[in-house]
């Protein structure tokens, strides 16, 4: 009788009983995933598997069933792998499986009839790029409460641990924490960075490549965790790039996998192997980096992620439908109470923070054709200078799970990547500063941006934001031709004028305080916030964008009616892109409010805050035409 | 027939291990014969069974078949007893296997023929292949394929009606270039069970083809001296086409595939044959290197001694061989995935046949190789490692240089899809489907929709070079005009998006080398390189332009041979050529006061030069056209928009990817000419618009657009999939034309269409006043009488005072350079004086 969690601990015994009782018939494989997916169903077992995320990988059993959550980066090509082999052993011949291993065991009777070559694709995988630090908390403190099986001592009993596991793993535990809250302030992360990346290469059985360092690829710069090479081996067309996928894997460290690169090679090898000196030094490295840096993840099962946020339910079941109708009751009151704290964080304007606030949970919902719908960029003009931004920016990754803040000095435009480029030599896309994960924050500090020269990387930097604010696609550059990747990213822009790029919205600040001291200012209202609040504020952001809307036959004919009368007016003022935004705020502001059609009201409302907005953007126009 | 020997029987059952996976299922020296007896012959089997995977470990790098490396063995048993073994500049540069063939083959030999005596059914081992029977096939294919049909430019000059292959052999025998390329879809019309075998089993039967080939080539040219023997190429193989659909069971099998070269390795010597020596006695033997491995001989067998032998480097034969990196071609891919990429080796003469960049068509056998063990440890990584073996290349864009036709896609279709797009074809209003299934987000605009739609198709295209006119442009250029917001770019983004070549420049961000081609010195061979440009790389497609206005005055002065005649000339750093840039122009153009003033002309409101402007078939305002039932309508489309599920969207309108197919398939297989009545009323719109203008004696229409009407009426043509251009077509071309004609081409000063606006830039009243004020100047200055100089301000004034209308300095002036161009008078500074 397998033990409860012989599932998780030896994940290879199971698939490996499945196919022996299998005699070769195919359909075990389709078994093994019935099993896992199975499992994972089952109230709160998918929270046993330790998580990639949270466990540093050396504390990890090599061999057992981890989840990770992250985000594609690359996909390799596909590869051809042994299936089923035979032993070589003329005694003891035996079928083994090769499936959801890296290597085989003993040796392998290549000419036997009974081998089975299969396909399976690797992709490279990085913890989801911008990852809030409290949503990392999060689910690491809810992980760690949990998560008995994590134990790096594989040679206790897992009876024992379980039941001492309060005294064994507390401490450890409160260590980890620590270095997730050292990396949750700002200026904390090199420092934690180094104790990721360095710890487990102590381990590594090959020195030589201790010292070349090995660029993880992660899309931000000063980002940590571990990068990991999942095996896929079905379902490969459901996954697309930039995906977010919680996957549940086999995690193997072999470290056979460790290829090591000579730096120079034996001739006669390069004669008679064209195959082994056909893999550049640079190739090698991205494909086969050290499996204790870079550890292989045989996919079991995957889920794909509608929102990284801890504090939802992440699956969509009758859970998750059963919260979200719980929560809609507070949605109003929390909405009021989120648009006090923005209006308090925005100098109290109140205009702005209701944008900002639609600004936060809008989404693409869909694409017509080449036309992105429901994006809802941002430009918030006239911020006051000297780091208000920066504070605005921190009190935002407070709400949303996922942000980056791109601050748009001269240099950084023209140095940065920003477009994921891919490298022929090593064989791989390297990521740029855009590949992002749905619905990240991308906060746009054009305030930091200087009169001077932009070179031609600057210019195509710029071009780029242009596009994925306009068209919400980033095209990835692949050297002889580019390819579009479509892409769903929240855009707010700060700028003091308006902002040079494009914008759907541009709401000029109007600070009706003017503290004398910013800093103090804002961090005494971040500080008033108790956590239970802002936990409600995270729930509220990430829920309302999931909620479904329509519009009902009545109210259509109501807002056709009064964009007619309003071109009546007007005709030069009201333009279909007047209309195209109205559209988005209604539906965002009926959203906000918990509500899933549009009434009449709700309509009328966006149409005077848009109003409101109007006059005022207007206001600045009249007030900077009269400047000399 | 063929003698025993021939047979290529082989494959040991290899017992090394891992880096030699088994069975080479080819002939070759082979020192294991003890093996052979207990050879099945093994009929059918192969395909028929399930162990398909299997195959997968028949793979064998080092013995791949390439054509050259299997001709430089095959005449030594294939054509023996022919004079072509008695050719000395064949297999000159592998004498070894001669010898170990004839001193090892014998016990083969026995074995093989006891075999044959027993079932006359021999067949190469692991395959269903008979040597005998496929050789005679070929040939019987050789000697009587006729394809009627064919349109390929590698049989450009070939009598259609003879055997296509017995010409080409024949052409080998006048050029002496030893290769025989084999369409494989001929193969399969002409035997289909030889396609089978052919791509099934290529490795044997590809060697079979040379043997048959070099037979009845020398039986027909006894005479010829070639390099070597010739090599059967096959190519066009039918099975795969996209990078993305190999798997495991293409393994051993020969494939085509389509790709972009993205890197090529230096060349790499291979080591074909050892030669050793004996360092006591001076025996010298050869070993054929067998999937890299060299089996170094222990023992002398002269003298005796063991490990005596010495390998000599260079007596060694080597070929040449590359590596090149194929990535699969954007076309292909799903979207949201990245590319795949193919590692491809190209031996011998196809080394450097291709360059990084090159759009190409590989036909070769698939391979799996299992990766190299480690020696120290006993787990091996079950991965193998995959490439292909090229045996043709076939370039699809250097079909594009010679610019013969568009098949260069060769976009396959299914024959459902065919009949969806014939059916959907066959419905009357069809035109208007698929004008309101392009770009559905944007509103109305019906017209320049199926402007857009017009352009999609394309017109015919003609070659008159022969009488010295040249190219004929087939490709209809638009230009949108209009207020800024009025959905101009998106326009442009769809079209983008939907054609399979297409560009999108902005017209602030380009420059004329950027839209052209441009030299650069590679940093690395310092060799000069021609980069192309936008205009160029959508050749055979649409050149989206926006902000067409922004562009400056250089970079638009290339446009001008681009769009009408449709080749780039570049002379530049040592490098002059002509490249093709037969590219539709779409380009959108903001008006100068950021609002299009309804008083000014097209050309005013744009300021773009009308040289340029009447190059343009259609051209569009997009304007505001501020009338409430438009504002209803609009406002319906966009709310629908928002709140229209996918599945109703779905029902009203096209799928996106439908609209491709029914392009790509008009634009390859449709080609409409004009029937007798539609010539009949061409001459007739040709005429009447000339006569409409002659009234008020100015002219109204120029050839031009003559053939902007043949190429929308073909274009239209296209769209019904018909091969005629009917009067229909006309009719529709006509009022399109007309339709443009009058947004773009209306004088505002008289409200008339004036065409002239758009070829000379001035309407013609604007032209008779022109001349009006001049003379009336010239009057004036005459009836002064005999004053050689005045002043410029009281000529004005007096101009000015004596005229009815009134007169503008700009007038004014134009009247004096008017006159000055009659050499009347010059203008120097502020006198005026006469001549």
């Amino acid at each position: 009788m397998p033990s409860s969690h012989d599932w998780i601990n030896k994940p290879l015994g199971v698939v490996e009983a499945m196919f022996a009782q299998s005699n070769s018939n195919p359909e075990w494989e389709a078994k093994v995933l019935e099993y896992f997916k199975g499992q994972l169903k089952e109230k709160e077992s998918h929270s046993w598997v330790p998580s990639l995320n949270d466990v540093p990988l050396h504390y990890l059993k090599p061999n057992s069933l981890v989840k990770f959550r992250c985000l594609v980066q690359d996909m390799f090509d596909p590869e051809f792998y042994m299936g089923v082999y035979e032993t070589v052993d003329p005694s003891t011949k035996v079928l083994r499986c090769g499936k959801y291993k890296d290597v085989t065991e003993c040796g392998v009777d290549l000419n036997s009839r009974n081998t089975v070559t299969a396909e399976r694709q690797t992709f490279y995988c990085v913890p989801i790029p911008g990852e809030s630090p409290w949503a990392k908390e999060i689910s690491f403190l809810s992980a760690a409460r949990v998560v008995p099986s994590t134990s790096y001592v594989p040679s206790r009993q897992k009876r024992s641990y379980e039941e001492d596991d309060d005294m064994d793993t507390q401490p450890q535990k409160t260590k980890w924490s620590l270095t997730e809250l050292q990396s949750s302030s700002p200026h904390g992360n090199g420092d934690s960075k180094r104790q990721e990346t360095e710890a487990p290469s102590s381990q590594t059985t090959a020195p030589s490549d201790c010292s070349s360092h090995l660029d993880l690829n992660f899309p931000l710069p000063g980002e940590r965790g571990p990068a990991c090479l999942v095996k896929v081996y079905e379902g490969l067309d459901s996954f697309k790039l930039n995906d977010t996928l919680e996957i549940y894997g086999i995690l193997s460290v072999n470290p056979v996998l460790t290829v090591i690169v000579y730096p120079y090679r034996d001739p006669s090898l390069l004669l008679l192997n064209p195959t082994e000196s056909m893999e550049t030094p640079e190739e090698q490295r991205a494909h086969d980096p050290p499996a204790s840096l870079v550890p292989r993840l045989h996919m079991l099962y995957a889920r794909p992620l509608q929102h990284n946020n801890p504090l939802l339910p992440s699956a969509p079941t009758e859970d998750q439908s059963a919260f979200v109708s719980s929560f809609l009751v507070e949605m109003a009151s929390v909405r009021a109470e989120l648009l006090a704290y923005l209006t308090h964080v925005l100098l109290g304007d109140g205009l702005a923070a209701e944008y900002l606030l639609l600004h936060l949970i809008s989404n693409v919902y869909t694409r017509r054709d080449v036309l992105p719908l429901g994006k809802f960029t941002l430009n918030l003009s006239g911020c006051p200078l000297n780091s208000y931004t920066e504070r605005l920016y921190q009190i935002v990754q407070q709400l949303v799970p996922c942000s980056y803040r791109l601050s748009m000095s001269l240099h950084t435009m023209n140095s940065m990547r920003l477009v994921p480029k891919k490298d022929y030599v090593a064989n791989r896309l390297v990521s740029g500063a855009l590949q992002l994960a749905r619905n990240t924050s991308l906060f746009l500090d054009e305030t930091q941006l200087e009169q001077g020269q932009l070179d031609s990387s600057g210019v195509r930097n710029i071009t780029a934001l242009g596009n994925l604010i306009s068209w919400q696609k980033v095209d990835y550059d692949f050297s002889y031709h580019q390819m579009e990747f479509p892409c769903n990213i929240n855009v707010l822009v700060t700028s003091e004028g308006r902002s040079l790029l494009p914008s759907d919205c541009q709401v000029p600040l109007q600070p009706q305080v003017t503290p004398p001291n910013m800093e103090e200012y804002l961090t005494t209202i971040h500080m008033a916030q108790f956590t239970s609040q802002i936990n409600k504020f995270r729930v509220y952001l990430s829920l309302a964008r999931t909620l479904d809307y329509s519009i009902s036959d009545e109210v259509t004919k109501a807002v056709e009616d009064d964009f007619v009368d309003m071109r009546k007016d007007d005709p030069q003022s009201v333009t279909a892109e007047d209309l195209h935004r109205m559209l988005v705020v209604a539906r965002l502001l009926s959203l906000s409010l918990g509500q899933t059609t549009l009434s009449r009201d709700g309509w009328m409302r966006a149409k005077h805050i848009d109003m409101l907005r109007r006059s005022r953007t207007e206001q600045q126009k009249s007030l900077n035409g009269n400047e000399p | 027939m063929s003698s025993p020997t021939s047979t290529p029987v082989g494959s040991k059952p290899s017992s090394d291990g891992l880096a030699s996976p088994p069975s080479q299922r080819r002939r070759g020296q082979d020192s294991s014969n003890g093996d052979l007896p207990a050879m099945p012959t093994s009929p059918a089997t192969d395909i028929a069974s399930p162990a398909v995977h299997d195959t997968s470990l028949f793979s064998s790098p080092r013995r791949s078949v390439l054509p050259s490396e299997v001709d430089m063995s095959s005449p030594l048993i294939g054509v023996r007893g022919t004079p072509v073994r008695q050719r000395p500049d064949l297999g000159s540069a592998r004498k070894a296997p001669q010898v170990d063939l004839h001193t090892e083959l014998p016990s083969a030999d026995g074995a093989v023929a006891s075999e044959q005596a027993a079932g006359q059914k021999l067949v190469i081992w692991g395959t269903d292949v008979n040597v005998g029977t496929c050789k005679e096939k070929f040939q019987r294919f050789l000697q009587r394929f006729i394809d009627p049909t064919s349109n390929e430019d590698e049989n450009a000059g070939l009598d259609l009606n003879e055997p296509l292959y017995m010409q080409k052999l024949e052409e080998i025998s006048v050029i002496g270039d030893p290769v025989l390329n084999v369409n494989c879809s001929h193969v399969q019309s002409f035997d289909a069970d030889l396609y089978r075998q052919l791509i099934s089993y290529p490795q044997e039967v590809i060697p079979t083809f040379d043997m048959a080939v070099n037979e009845l080539f020398f039986e027909r040219f006894p005479d010829s001296i070639l390099e070597h023997q010739i090599q059967v190429r096959p190519y066009n193989a039918l099975k795969t086409r996209n990078m993305r659909s190999l798997n495991p069971e293409d393994i051993d099998q020969m494939i085509t595939i389509s790709g972009m070269v993205i890197r090529t390795s230096q060349l790499i010597p291979e080591m074909q044959e050892a030669f050793f020596q004996c360092q006591v006695c001076a025996f010298s033997t050869r070993v054929e290197v067998d999937r890299g491995r060299i089996a170094e001989p222990a023992v002398c067998r002269n003298c005796n001694t063991t490990h005596s032998l010495a390998l000599i480097h260079n007596r060694s034969a080597f070929s040449d061989k590359q590596m090149i990196k194929v990535q699969e071609s954007p076309d292909d891919m799903p979207a949201g995935q990245t590319p795949h990429t193919t590692i491809v080796y190209a031996h011998n003469d196809l080394v450097d046949k291709v360059q990084p960049g090159d759009r190409i068509n590989i036909t070769g056998i698939y391979r799996a190789v299992p990766m190299r063990e480690n020696p120290r440890q006993s787990t091996v990584k079950s991965v193998y490692k995959t490439h292909i073996d090229v045996i043709h290349f076939r370039k699809t864009d250097e079909k594009r240089l010679h610019g013969l036709d568009e098949d260069s896609d060769q976009k396959l279709f299914t024959e459902e899809r065919v009949q969806t797009l014939k059916e959907l074809a066959a419905k009357p209003d069809v035109y208007e489907r698929l004008s309101s299934a392009l770009a559905p987000s944007i509103y109305e605009q019906e017209d320049i929709k199926k402007g857009i739609l017009l352009q999609l198709f394309g017109g015919t295209r003609k070659d008159f070079s022969q009488t010295g006119r040249g190219n004929f442009r087939a490709e209809v250029n638009i230009l949108l005009c209009g207020d800024p917001g009025t959905s101009k770019s998106q326009l442009l983004q769809y079209v983008f998006n939907l054609v399979p070549r297409g560009q999108y420049t902005s017209g602030k961000g380009s420059s004329a080398v950027g839209l052209t081609a441009y030299v650069m010195k590679d940093p690395e061979t310092k060799q000069l390189v021609l980069q192309t440009g936008a205009l160029v790389l959508s050749d055979n497609g649409i050149c989206c332009i926006d902000e067409f206005d922004k562009m400056s005055d250089s970079t638009r002065s290339v446009l001008h041979e681009v769009m009408e005649q449709q080749t780039i000339s570049i002379a530049k750093a040592g490098i002059i050529c002509q490249l093709n840039a037969r590219t539709s122009v779409l380009a959108a153009a903001n008006p100068v006061e950021s609002q299009w003033n309804p008083k000014k002309t097209t050309i005013e409101n744009i300021q773009l030069p009308h040289t340029l402007l009447s190059r343009f078939d259609l051209i569009f305002l997009m304007l505001d056209p501020q009338d409430e039932a438009y504002d209803r309508r609009l406002a319906h489309h966009l709310v629908a928009l928002y709140y229209q599920s996918e599945e109703q969207i779905e029902e009203e309108f096209l799928d996106m990817a439908v609209l491709k197919d029914y392009i790509a398939y008009a634009r390859t297989y449709i080609n409409p000419r004009l029937n007798e009545e539609a010539s009949q009323a061409l001459i007739e719109a040709y005429v009447d618009m000339r006569k409409i203008g002659s009234g008020r004696g100015m002219v109204s229409a120029y050839p031009r657009q003559l053939e902007s009407l043949i190429r929308l009426a073909e274009a239209h043509a296209k769209v019904r999939f018909s091969d005629k251009v009917e009067t229909v077509d006309v009719e529709e071309a006509k009022r399109l034309h007309r339709e443009a004609l009058k947004q773009s081409a209306t004088d505002p000063r008289t409200g008339f269409v004036d065409i002239s606006i758009l070829t000379t830039g001035m309407s013609a009243t604007a032209r008779k006043r022109k001349e009006e004020v001049a003379q009336a100047l010239k009057k004036m200055i005459q009836s002064r009488g005999k004053t050689p100089a005045m002043k410029y301000q009281q000529l004005f004034d007096d101009l000015r005072g004596q005229s009815k209308a009134a007169i503008t300095k700009d007038m004014f002036e134009e009247a004096l350079r008017a006159l000055a161009d009659e050499d009347y008078l010059t203008v120097t500074g502020k006198t005026v004086r006469l001549l």
